[in-house]
């Protein structure tokens, strides 16, 4: 007893942080077919709700070029700081800059680079630990003590050093964070991994002479896809918020390029003056996070029916 | 007990080597060859071919991988983790005169979450379901969406430009501290309260929890006397764990304030491409961290005595 509490408190202690304060994964999860996982997800509506709006976004962001009433970094310079009118709905930034369409297209960047980090991160995350788990032996302990090394600090430091070595620019945000961010995945995996490992139907697969790559790839993972699709939505959020966090500390994109959080950077100078050059980039970052963890928490209580 | 401690303090020599070869395998990816790097640093001409090679035969840049990690790491081990290119001094000495400021902070940030965190997720799991609960249900939705780089300026906005109770930015006068530790707080509040609700919540249905409402105890008097006290053990936890953490957020937070802590030194130190600030930050930090993670995890053991009995029955066998 005492055991599995101590287990379950320090999955939740580690991952509860890891992935920004929200949501728990608990390394134990029942099979739930995928009918019963939708039905109760249609019932949530929380969840639904921050489905719709990750859905909007992703639309939006898509469509930035028609729906955009401006060229994102054409200068209006008659127009500098203005307040919202019709012809700029939001207003413009100090450059003259149409705000609305600068939020548009920064939503391609920055939807773009957390999706394209979450996947990187799943598949780096995923295969690693099960790898991990499945390989035993030597192999095991080398990865697990590199993640133990990357999860022994505060995953921000690590993304930011890196790429404060790497050098200034988007494409060393994404290699700093994925490059720490799927020790978490990879633990979990793991860990799902070794249970299964030991159950009757990866026996069964064994005992009729199945290879390891086919056991793995048949009878494992699919085991694995459910915890892993809510930690996904979850660190989505995550992600999100420290690539735009990296971006507002001017180490990502560069200007005129648009982007959240280098929005919120371009906006520093202002707040005094013209506070919503901070306040809309900053409440669409919060807005798309807080869909990613409605979306998360939803799933995972359709996932996992005990809680 | 006393072999388990001392093993896991032990456990603590063969990661701070890890953290010691990350960091020094961090400045590897710098691009540009290191002595010309060097060079353009410490002169303000630019360097000549000659300098270029005194400095390279000087710090000994051509020597393999493993002895410049070996010499680095003696070096370290003595507490020297190099100059800063930009200031010139000790890299620890400059770490050692910022860290107060970040500790100061994020103890506040801390405070303020717990004094948030705990009464709010009882009250969420004594009325379960009720407005309450589905108030610091959004509440810690929220904490956990909002950016810090965003919430800081809307604190800003509001309680120094606004009301005008606080400054705005710098260490000056002794209300300074309280938006960068609102700022850092409120985050670690949400995941807090969640947790606590969580194992409130656990606590109270087991069997020994009936028996206390089966006495005819009222509600309040079962969570005081003997719900709470269990509940709290992984809060504790996790506090240390949150607390690390805390630390970490600052980097991003403490630029917000102009705060003079280490946080603010990474990020400049990473503009001014200052190679052993960073990588003496990522040393540092990383010890400090690993040693709350330890004592997050003995104090589980100290405080928990279904534990710590069964690792003393397990040390009697």
């Amino acid at each position: 007893m005492s055991g599995k509490r101590e287990d379950l408190t320090n999955v939740r202690a580690r991952d509860s942080f890891v992935a920004a304060g929200h949501g728990t994964v608990s390394a134990r999860w029942p099979a739930v077919s995928g009918r019963g996982v939708l039905r109760r997800l249609k019932r949530d509506r929380a969840a639904l709700a921050g489905l719709v709006v990750i859905m909007l976004l992703v639309a939006l962001a898509l469509a930035a070029p028609l729906v955009a009433p401006h060229d994102p970094a054409a200068q209006h310079s008659s127009e500098r700081l203005a307040s919202p009118t019709l012809t700029f709905p939001l207003g413009t930034d100090n450059l003259g800059r149409c705000l609305l369409s600068r939020l548009l297209y920064g939503a391609r960047l920055s939807l773009a680079s957390a999706g394209a980090a979450s996947l990187l991160v799943l598949v780096i995350g995923v295969g690693m630990g099960a790898l991990a788990g499945y390989a035993g032996g030597w192999v095991d302990i080398v990865i697990m003590r590199v993640v133990d090394l990357l999860l022994a600090f505060p995953l921000l430091i690590l993304a930011l050093a890196i790429t404060g070595f790497i050098g200034v620019g988007m494409g060393s945000v994404l290699v700093g964070v994925v490059s720490v961010w799927w020790a978490s995945y990879a633990r979990v995996v793991r860990g799902l991994v070794l249970s299964l490992r030991a159950r009757p139907f990866v026996e069964a697969a064994w005992a009729v002479g199945t290879g390891p790559a086919r056991i793995v790839i048949r009878h494992v993972l699919p085991n694995v896809v459910s915890p892993v699709i809510v930690l996904a939505t979850l660190e989505m959020g995550s992600l999100l918020l420290v690539i735009s966090g990296l971006n507002f500390l001017g180490l990502g994109v560069q200007p005129p390029t648009p982007e959240w959080g280098a929005m919120l950077n371009d906006g520093r100078p202002f707040l005094r003056s013209a506070p919503q050059l901070l306040i809309y980039p900053g409440l669409a970052i919060s807005l798309a996070v807080m869909a990613c963890n409605l979306l998360g928490d939803g799933l995972r209580d359709a996932l996992d029916p005990r809680l | 007990m006393k072999r388990y401690l001392l093993i896991r303090i032990l456990s603590l020599i063969p990661l701070w080597l890890g953290i010691s070869v990350l960091a020094f395998a961090l400045s590897n990816l710098a691009p540009g060859d290191p002595a010309t790097v060097l060079a353009h640093r410490l002169s303000d001409a630019p360097p000549t071919e000659e300098q270029i090679a005194a400095i390279r035969g000087q710090y000994q840049l051509d020597a393999p991988l493993p002895v410049r990690y070996a010499r680095w790491l003696g070096a370290a081990v003595r507490g020297d983790l190099g100059r800063s290119y930009r200031t010139k001094e000790p890299v620890l000495k400059e770490l050692a005169a910022r860290f107060p400021a970040t500790l100061q902070i994020a103890l506040g940030a801390l405070a303020i979450a717990l004094v948030i965190a705990l009464p709010l997720g009882v009250l969420a799991a004594v009325r379960r379901g009720t407005w309450l609960d589905h108030t610091a249900r959004v509440g810690a939705l929220l904490g956990a969406s909002v950016p810090s780089y965003w919430l800081g300026y809307l604190l800003i906005l509001v309680f120094a430009l606004g009301a005008g109770w606080l400054p705005v930015a710098g260490r000056d006068g002794a209300g300074a501290a309280v938006l960068p530790a609102l700022t850092l707080g409120l985050g670690a509040a949400a995941t807090l309260a969640r947790l606590t609700r969580a194992s409130l919540l656990e606590v109270l249905g087991e069997d020994f929890i009936r028996t206390a409402r089966a006495k005819g105890l009222d509600e309040w008097a079962v969570v005081w006397r003997h719900a709470l006290k269990g509940a709290l053990i992984p809060v504790l936890t996790v506090t240390v764990i949150a607390y690390g953490h805390l630390l970490g957020g600052a980097v991003i937070v403490e630029g917000i304030f102009a705060w003079p802590g280490v946080g603010n030194l990474l990020v400049n130190s990473i503009y001014d491409r200052d190679y052993p600030m960073i990588q003496g930050f990522v040393l540092f930090m990383g010890m400090i961290f690993t040693v709350l993670n330890l004592v997050a995890d003995l104090s589980y053991l100290w405080i928990d005595p279904r534990i710590r009995l069964a690792h003393e029955r397990r040390a009697r066998t």
